[in-house]
């Protein structure tokens, strides 16, 4: 067993993995959230229960269809996005403008209605998905062993959350989403739809959060409230990170992974509530987040 | 040929209000902001070509005007012809393709994208805009500081990159509110010259303004507007002899 100041590294580079993991799926729904926060000033507490169904689908998909993994990897998000332009157009809509609360309680409704309806159709004890055969089994990197899925959802992670990123901040696409984040209005007035460019941004936004819960069916068990438990500590990153910032949501996701799985090594009693404790430090120093913008 | 270019010219001047030349007719227009009725039945039109200010104190309902043109406002009745095209019922986003350039007395610079970003961000709504190098021509220091956040330019400089913006679109109507608002003589002079060029070039522009002394030796004729009413209407010609009741309308 190697030892390095008493520290066991293989422990330690173990807790890291797990907690590079985790942070792969805060990153997907954070940036979710903050792209949907940016465009639409809503905050969508539904989010977790669409990585839920995502999930659920995919799983659905393969009993009932026999939908395979790759097949779910692309239609499943896609659905999950349909679903949110659907949830756009006929229930978020109609409250646009008004406060901030009626928007978070009707996205917490829907959130519930989802959790309620999954519950009771499903059960609560969780289903299991296989892991695909392709991406079964795993590598010895030396000083750890890596499994090969495990490894995969880190690299979608990162190869979709750098590519949302590169599109918001590099191309005309992303300038007229950012654009639009800034003065709907008159972006309205240049001649762009922006009613129609609101819900493909609230279906990309929530189709990360199918994406997420595809990747999340092999590795956590599929249940109606694996969406609840995940959401809350997103939140928390999403304000740690900034309101709204997209390149804050991913590194934020990412870092508050590993800082959790630091903090199993080290203080494991301590691992549940770091986040939110770095959430109270974050508020108190830096309100606006630690790469948003200040007000 | 030379002789029925003539003809053409000469019927053109005589005939200055014909419907082919109206590039905006406004009938009746009521604008309201929530239970707010701004705008009171204004009747306006402005011909291919021209240039024409909107003149009145703060709060008199100009800048509301050119946002009803837009459908920036909660409700409007009544009717905007652009190009002969009834537009009253028209989605905001569809006004714009109408050939229709809009800079709002805020300027709209956009913080998060960057000089060039917010040039080439309307979308080009007619095919003969300016390129973007005849821009930078135009305006060097657009050019210089292509990649600064759009907000880190000065006043002036937001205000030609506003202006820029919508030149690069081929938009042919332009509607400009306050474009000299709170800028430097060397600027407001400049964007005079600028005013000047576009309408060389054949461009409607309808001009919301304070600064009387900018807008009076470039345009066309002048509306005055109060409490939501238009309640002159003053050729160029007439701007001299009737200077002082001008004055007195304006407050200036």
């Amino acid at each position: 067993m190697t030892t390095i100041l008493g520290i066991n590294v293989f422990a330690l580079l173990g807790q890291l993995l797990v907690g590079l993991i985790n942070g792969s799926f805060y990153a997907l729904l954070a940036l979710g959230l903050a792209i949907i926060f940016g465009l639409l000033r809503i905050i969508n507490f539904a989010q977790g229960a669409l990585y839920m169904l995502g999930a659920f689908l995919a799983w659905l998909g393969l009993q009932q269809l026999g939908l395979n993994y790759w097949l779910a990897l692309v239609l499943v998000p896609l659905a999950v996005g349909a679903i949110g332009i659907l949830m756009e157009r006929t229930l978020i809509r109609p409250i646009a403008g008004q406060d901030h609360l009626y928007s978070l309680l009707l996205t917490f409704g829907v959130a519930l209605i989802l959790q309620g309806a999954f519950n009771h159709w499903f059960g609560s004890s969780g289903q299991s998905y296989p892991i695909p055969d392709a991406l079964k089994g795993g590598n010895n990197l030396g000083f750890m062993y890596l499994p090969t899925y495990r490894g995969w959802i880190i690299l979608v992670s990162l190869v979709v959350c750098l590519a949302t990123w590169w599109t918001i901040e590099k191309t005309r696409l992303g300038a007229y989403l950012r654009a639009g984040t800034e003065n709907p209005q008159l972006l309205q007035g240049f001649g762009v739809n922006v009613p129609v460019m609101i819900s493909l941004t609230f279906g990309f936004g929530v189709g990360l959060a199918g994406l997420a819960g595809v990747l999340a069916a092999p590795v956590y068990s599929v249940s109606a409230d694996m969406g609840a438990n995940l959401l809350i500590v997103v939140f928390a990153i999403v304000v740690i990170g900034g309101m709204g910032s997209i390149g804050g949501a991913i590194l934020t996701g990412l870092a508050m992974g590993v800082i959790e799985g630091l903090t199993k090594y080290f203080y494991p009693q301590a691992s549940s509530t770091v986040i939110f404790m770095v959430m109270v430090l974050v508020l108190l120093f830096k309100p606006a987040g630690l790469f948003g913008k200040e007000a | 040929m030379n002789t029925a270019t003539a003809a053409l010219q000469t019927h053109s001047q005589h005939t200055p209000h014909v419907a082919g030349d109206e590039k905006i007719r406004i009938s009746d227009l009521h604008a309201f902001y929530g239970e707010s009725h701004i705008l009171h039945g204004i009747d306006l039109y402005v011909n291919q070509g021209e240039l024409v200010t909107l003149l009145g104190r703060n709060g008199a309902g100009r800048s509301t005007t050119l946002k009803a043109i837009m459908n920036m406002v909660g409700r409007r009745t009544g009717s905007i012809m652009i190009n002969g095209r009834e537009t009253i019922d028209l989605p905001a986003h569809q006004i714009a393709w109408l050939g229709l350039g809009f800079c709002p007395e805020e300027r709209g610079i956009f913080a998060s994208l960057s000089v060039e970003e917010n040039l080439l961000l309307p979308p080009d709504v007619r095919s003969d805009g300016m390129p973007l190098e005849e821009i930078y021509q135009m305006f060097p220091n657009l050019a210089e500081r292509r990649n600064s956040q759009g907000t880190r330019l000065s006043g002036g400089e937001q205000q030609m990159l506003a202006l820029a913006r919508i030149m690069r679109t081929g938009a042919n109507i332009l509607l400009l509110d306050e474009i000299t608002e709170g800028l430097a003589p060397v600027i407001v002079q400049r964007l005079g010259e600028v005013l000047q060029q576009l309408k060389q070039r054949g461009l409607t522009i309808l001009l919301v303004e304070q600064n009387f002394h900018f807008a009076a030796p470039i345009a066309d004729r002048h509306y005055v507007m109060e409490h939501g009413h238009i309640i002159e209407e003053v050729p160029q010609q007439q701007l001299h002899a009737r200077q002082d009741q001008l004055n007195a309308l304006l407050g200036v």
